[in-house]
């Protein structure tokens, strides 16, 4: 686990979390979360090469679903959701790539 | 210097479901916008997907007729990244253990397929953009080349054949212009004999084949041209401009994602077991390359004519059915190609019928001119041959006892005919069998009466 | 006596034998509601009409004919808000119910209104919610325990019958023990999550809070069972939890881990425990000391793999289908200031920790080790359970502190969960039921059973509560 604690690049995470912050906020989260990655170092205490991971909690495979259609939501729903629509379609600002 | 290219290409095909991949939404091109989506495809707070079966076994089944390598064990993965297209802004997809590995198409080699979901269709006006779901959640699998290519000419053949077997196993309809094939490409060009690769450039918004083509016939040169002029090529994408034909700078390496994977936690992985990847095997269809083999080796076929049935699925099952029932099928083919292939989808001869058609000619009941008349009527009536030859009295008299009689009263009326025979006038015998068809009313099966009549002037 | 102090049981029964109508016992809530949620603050939206008119609707013969249950407000019911306790989620009205949710109303319950909680879960105190902070009912200058310390307070205070709540790290069981209350997290894919609005999609359950364990019982087998709409959901039979009480617990092999009675643990609080584990002594029971040698790293593995789940599931709220829009100039910048201004200050650092942990080149040191050591905690649990039929711990190693005392030091805020988080990371069940007081606050103990084993764990704290009167202790208001 990496040691290098200086290098905790808020801005970077922040950015490709799509958080703005604020500076008093970028300056709060740099130092608590310095702190809690220190504090998970601790991990590097244990062996775990030869470990195999958990990702469920539970042994099931092969949890499949018929290839059925089923009706859709009514459209006046959802829109009646969104921020903005028209055209019957979300509306975003410009996209721009 | 001479340079190489090196082209890998990156597939992307819309599965042929009913249903999307993680929801009971229909898949369909065209509709409405926002008339196939739910809270699970429109990414809403608290839904959780659910894998279609049939998605999954398609991918495999797409597996197994590429020649890949099924996994045992495969399971989903988190792509993070944020776009107004992705409901979620992660996409579930497959990280590191895909569902199938290696394989080939032709000569170019497969490093991966897996499956994943499509995202929206985006709509750009003036000054917003707008969204519409119903593409969101279609099962779409990405199959990723070698590093194979070299030529825009090896992608154009890579993607025909790949497009061919997609097709032919019912996978995709892979029509481009519905979106159902998508391809990007990676680029690189080097000096001939070099081993490693230039740096690659990543090139999207083609939408053809042959736009892939003319694509990459101008990223190549302009490497080229770049690398020739002292250039360094840098790692980047590009999107080509069909109208323009050509390619300009969308995003640099420093703009590269960090898409953040992990393993999906709302879906179980997939265990493809001996017993069902048996069952998938028995589902999978001859490939055009094996069939056109087969035809020319079974049927006795030139390789012209395999070709040109086994381009059509169905018309390859329709020779296949009446070639089946044929002393013929030569002929067949012959009739399939000339008469049926133009007009094939309202044909209504059933494949014995057409059969039976050739049976007539072989057999000499009806010579090979009538046989397009009997097939015309065929074509508009649906009627059986042996109906409609017996209608229109076309049957040939073959029955060598009736034209003895005829043949004998040829030559007791034209005693001259057979004087100039037995002097040595050998065309003598044309005008006696002429005589011989008259006295038939044209029924005389011709080859039989001059055999007749040759045997009566010699004996 | 007020038809609002009554269990689910005992007010289903009045209801099936006509003594009273839904109609009366939800307005009786509604009556209690009003008189005291000023100070409370367990709910952030009531519909006393819809209420009202579901009492009305409501069929004779269910389970929970005619009962109102309230729902923490992370569970999709459909027409209703769901905030989450986030600004994000304003304007956002649920379109689908929950499949726990749907249960719930096939059984007869009237959905009486959403209970508050930290801001997508992610919290220990019901401090972190827009709609402001959740009060202890035992002592309103105290929290509630979170993250459904508005669910737990509702049933502690007499304004909810009973209440459903998630649990990603002790979100079900540290508050139902800081209120004094019977609180469950069943084990993982036994309760389908569809409808939840996920946290940590891995660790997250859903289950009940009641005012004893009969009721938490009888939920429990009113909200459980496969669901083909929930991947994670485990297709098995429901037994009769209810019928399962009255096995007694003569032979019961009681573990107690050592691990958990650690030094600086509240005297008081730990003396509680002890009393209550000499009860199950004297009812027959058995206690063996085992070991969950892994304890100590249980934080850090959640911290790291909760918020990196979080990281992604929380990605959604982004202002282009539902929810809060604050308008930038492009895409990415309404992305970003609509992120910066809904999300509360937790949210936004767990975000942001889950993310570093997930980013290129951090993945293994960070997630992929976590997901491992993960493996060591439920293995853990695998050997104690050869030993033992369930395992007793205190909920919380200390009782409701003042609101405000630990909202500057998230890690301290995390450490308060170190009891509670194995049980999620090793997808087991457990339940939290009161055993007494310390410095006048309720104490809550922590009954864990094997995965799917919980007619055990809830045999086990029957036992404990027919034999004691804590449970019948409630708050003056």
């Amino acid at each position: 686990m990496p040691e290098d604690k200086g290098q905790f690049d808020v801005a970077y995470v922040a950015h490709l979390a799509r958080l703005q912050l604020t500076d008093a906020e970028m300056t709060q989260f740099s130092a608590q979360l310095q702190n809690i990655l220190a504090y998970v170092t601790k991990l590097n205490e244990l062996d775990v090469s030869n470990v195999e991971p958990t990702a469920h909690a539970v042994p099931l495979t092969n949890v499949l679903r018929k290839d059925e259609a089923r009706p859709s939501i009514e459209r006046e729903r959802v829109l009646a959701n969104a921020p903005e629509s028209a055209r019957e379609l979300f509306i975003m600002p410009k996209i721009v790539e | 210097m001479e340079y190489e290219a090196v082209i890998g290409l990156e597939v992307h095909v819309q599965l042929k479901t009913h249903s999307k991949m993680f929801c009971g939404c229909a898949t369909a091109f065209g509709a409405e916008p926002n008339t196939l989506v739910c809270p699970v495809c429109l990414g809403y707070p608290g839904v959780l997907p659910v894998m279609n079966a049939e998605a999954v076994r398609k991918t495999i089944l797409s597996g197994l007729m590429l020649g890949c390598e099924i996994a045992r064990f495969s399971k989903w993965d988190r792509k993070n990244y944020f776009y107004p297209d992705m409901p979620k802004n992660y996409q579930i997809s497959q990280y590191d253990l895909p569902l199938c590995k290696g394989g080939r198409v032709g000569k170019f080699g497969i490093t991966r397929i897996h499956l994943e979901e499509d995202v929206a269709k985006s709509f750009h006006f003036a000054e917003t953009s707008g969204v519409d779901f119903n593409r969101a959640g279609t099962p779409l699998m990405e199959i990723v080349s070698e590093p194979d290519m070299r030529s825009p000419e090896d992608a154009f053949a890579y993607l025909t054949a790949l497009k061919e077997v997609l097709i032919g196993g019912g996978v995709s309809d892979c029509d481009m212009e519905k979106g159902q094939l998508r391809c990007d490409a990676n680029v690189s060009v080097r000096p001939v004999g070099e081993k490693k690769f230039g740096e690659k450039v990543e090139i999207k918004n083609m939408n053809s084949i042959s736009g892939v083509r003319r694509a990459l016939a101008y990223e190549i040169q302009r490497q080229i041209a770049a690398v020739k002029r002292g250039e360094t090529i840098v790692q980047e994408t590009r999107r080509w401009d069909d109208d323009t034909s050509v390619t300009s700078v969308m995003r640099t390496k420093e703009h590269a994602h960090d898409y953040r994977y992990f393993p999906e936690p709302d879906l179980m992985p997939v265990e493809v077991s001996a017993a069902w990847l048996a069952e998938i095997r028995r589902a999978v269809p001859e490939l055009p390359e094996a069939k056109r083999r087969r035809f020319v080796a079974h049927y006795g076929l030139p390789e012209y004519d395999a070709e040109v049935l086994v381009a059509d699925a169905s018309v390859a099952a329709y020779y296949e059915q009446a070639a089946a029932g044929s002393k013929n099928p030569k002929a067949i083919s012959n009739w399939v190609m000339t008469e049926l292939l133009a007009k094939f989808a309202e044909n209504t001869i059933a494949p014995a019928q057409l059969a039976e058609l050739v049976a007539a000619i072989d057999a000499g009941q009806i010579s090979g001119k009538q046989g397009k008349e009997v097939f015309a009527e065929m074509f508009a009536t649906g009627k059986n041959a042996a109906v409609i030859i017996q209608e229109k009295g076309l049957a040939q008299l073959s029955d060598a006892g009736a034209l003895e009689g005829l043949v004998d009263q040829a030559l007791a009326a034209n005693p001259k005919s057979v004087a100039d025979f037995k002097a040595g006038n050998a065309a003598a015998i044309n005008f006696l069998k002429g005589q011989v068809i008259k006295l038939s009313k044209g029924k005389a099966n011709p080859q039989l009466a001059g055999e007749i009549l040759a045997r009566k002037l010699q004996g | 006596m007020s038809l609002h102090t009554l269990t689910v049981c005992q007010l289903r029964d009045k209801i099936r034998t006509g003594e009273v109508s839904s109609r009366e016992a939800t307005q009786s809530l509604l009556d209690r509601i009003a008189t005291v949620d000023g100070k409370v603050k367990a709910y952030n939206w009531l519909n006393d009409d819809d209420a009202l008119a579901q009492a009305d609707a409501a069929k004779k013969d269910g389970a929970l004919a005619g009962v109102p249950v309230a729902i923490k407000d992370v569970l999709n019911v459909e027409g209703q808000p769901c905030t989450c306790a986030s600004k994000i989620l304003q304007g956002y009205i649920a379109p689908y119910d929950a499949t726990a949710v749907r249960k719930l109303r096939e059984a007869g319950a009237i959905l009486v209104g959403r209970t508050n909680m930290d801001e997508f879960a992610m919290g220990s105190s019901t401090e972190n919610s827009s709609w402001g902070t959740t009060r202890n009912p035992w002592d309103l200058t105290r929290i509630p325990g979170g993250s459904s310390g508005g669910s737990a307070a509702a049933v502690a205070a007499d304004e909810a019958f009973a209440a459903l709540g998630s649990d990603t790290g002790g979100s079900i069981r540290q508050p139902a023990a800081l209120c004094g209350c019977v609180g469950l997290k069943p084990t993982y894919g036994r309760v389908s999550r569809y409808g939840l609005v996920a946290f940590a999609s891995s660790l997250d359950q859903i289950g009940p809070f009641t005012k004893d364990v009969r009721d938490a019982a009888l939920l429990l087998g009113v909200i459980s069972g496969h669901d083909p709409m929930d991947s994670t959901s485990v297709p098995r039979a429901v037994p009769d939890y209810v019928a399962a009480l009255e096995r007694g617990v003569k032979g019961l092999r009681i573990g107690l881990p050592k691990e958990y009675f650690i030094p600086g643990m509240d005297r008081e609080v730990e003396a509680a425990v002890r009393t209550a584990i000499r009860q199950w002594e004297s009812l027959g029971a058995e206690v063996v000391e085992i070991s969950l040698p892994h304890t100590d790293y249980a934080v850090a593995v959640y911290y790291l793999i909760a918020t990196a789940e979080a990281s992604a599931n929380l990605a959604r709220f982004d202002g282009v289908r539902y929810g809060l829009r604050v308008k930038g100039d492009d895409v990415i910048d309404t992305y970003g200031k609509t992120r910066g201004a809904g999300f509360g200050s937790e949210v936004k650092r767990r975000i942001i920790l889950g993310t570093y942990a997930l980013s290129a080149g951090y993945y293994d040191a960070y997630y992929l080790r976590a997901q491992k050591v993960r493996t060591l905690i439920r293995r853990d649990f695998e050997k104690a359970f050869a030993k033992c039929d369930v395992i007793v711990t205190p909920t919380t190693p200390e009782v409701a502190f003042k609101a405000g005392e630990k909202s500057g030091d998230p890690l301290k805020m995390y450490l308060s969960d170190i009891f509670t988080i194995s049980v999620n990371l090793a997808g087991i069940c457990g339940v939290s039921v009161p055993c007494g007081f310390a410095h006048k606050l309720p104490v809550g103990l922590q009954i864990i059973g094997k995965a799917f084993d919980e007619e055990t764990v809830l045999r086990t704290a029957h036992a404990y509560e027919q034999a004691t009167a804590w449970h019948k202790e409630r708050p003056v208001l």
